[in-house]
């Protein structure tokens, strides 16, 4: 069995309005640090391939046709090995 | 004429768009079910607004592989009549049927209000009985309606003329104050490069009758049954 944990996030220079809110109310908080939030998403795949080379091969096509939308997102994804 | 209203799980302005067809219209309808296959004989494929798949992951996402959709994007190809409204313009985009995507809104919120849009291109199947520059008052009600494309694209689509509609003020003043949701320059409805396939976040269906508070969503329906008998429709795919 392996896991992959994938991250999609929007695109640089893509406007992220929920990252621009949340970074607002943390500046209200005042943590004025802050000079930038991004929000993506986090996802986690249980996989049930016989090498890993295969689950890395579906993941990719996974994400470029479903997971992720290449127009305004990108993607990164880790694949490990766990025991059943 | 006849029209397939497509219901996927979570469609709900199905029954409005079938409704009008029907009863306003006066021609043909039918519901299409998303695992189903499509039809021969259905002249205009209606994709309606809602919620497909709940909208999890992206609006429209789950939907672009439903069973039906292949029989859509083949339809589309062989240069059929396809109509995305709201939900339906973003099943399209994801699709690949249309370029670009459709963004959470740039306030953050749902916006459900009347607003004006501007026919930027009349010469289409869907638009051939609105005057050039003619200003519709048509609802909208969505979350993620902020339409992006990249330059490159949206150049591509300037000198197609595949934009059809921007939100516009009454008088057709193209502004940020009139653009409700963030969309690059205003666009509110886009057509593919053969202008067979468009897709538009505000609901034409919705106001096609004087007792809804506007008819202006008719024009484009006439538009479209219009096209379709003049291009002899005995014809058509």
């Amino acid at each position: 069995m392996f896991k992959a944990v994938i991250k999609v996030m929007l695109k640089k220079g893509v406007l992220d309005p929920q990252g621009e809110a949340v970074q607002s109310s943390l500046s209200a908080m005042g943590y004025d640090e802050v000079k930038d939030v991004r929000i993506g998403k986090y996802m986690t795949l249980e996989l049930d391939n016989e090498s890993k080379n295969e689950a890395e091969k579906n993941v990719e096509e996974m994400c470029k046709r479903l997971l992720a939308n290449p127009v305004i997102e990108d993607y990164e994804y880790e694949i490990v090995e766990v025991s059943t | 004429m006849k029209f397939g209203v497509v219901m996927f799980p979570g469609s709900n302005c199905d029954l409005d768009s079938y409704h009008l067809v029907k009863d306003v219209l006066e021609e043909e309808a039918l519901y299409l079910w998303h695992e189903d296959s499509l039809p021969g004989d259905i002249d205009c494929v209606i994709l309606p607004g809602g919620f497909t798949y709940g909208d999890y992951l992206r609006p429209g996402a789950m939907a672009r592989f439903s069973t039906i959709m292949k029989d859509i994007v083949d339809f589309a190809s062989k240069g059929g009549l396809v109509i995305g409204i709201c939900n339906g313009f973003q099943i399209l985009v994801e699709a690949g049927l249309l370029p670009g995507a459709l963004m959470r809104n740039k306030n953050l919120k749902f916006i459900c209000d009347d607003v004006y849009i501007k026919v930027e291109n009349n010469n289409t199947p869907f638009t051939a009985k609105c005057s050039e520059g003619e200003i519709l008052k048509i609802p909208i009600a969505h979350n993620e309606g902020n339409y992006y494309a990249s330059d490159d694209v949206i150049k591509d689509l300037e000198d197609n003329n595949q934009i059809i509609f921007k939100y516009s003020d009454i008088d057709g003043n193209i502004t940020e104050d009139n653009n409700p949701n963030g969309s690059r320059y205003n666009i509110a409805g886009i057509c593919n490069k053969e202008k067979n396939v468009l897709g538009m976040m505000p609901h034409p269906e919705r106001v096609g009758e004087e007792i809804l508070g506007s008819d202006d969503g008719l024009k484009i329906f006439n538009s479209i049954l219009g096209y379709w008998r003049e291009e002899d429709g005995a014809n058509k795919v």
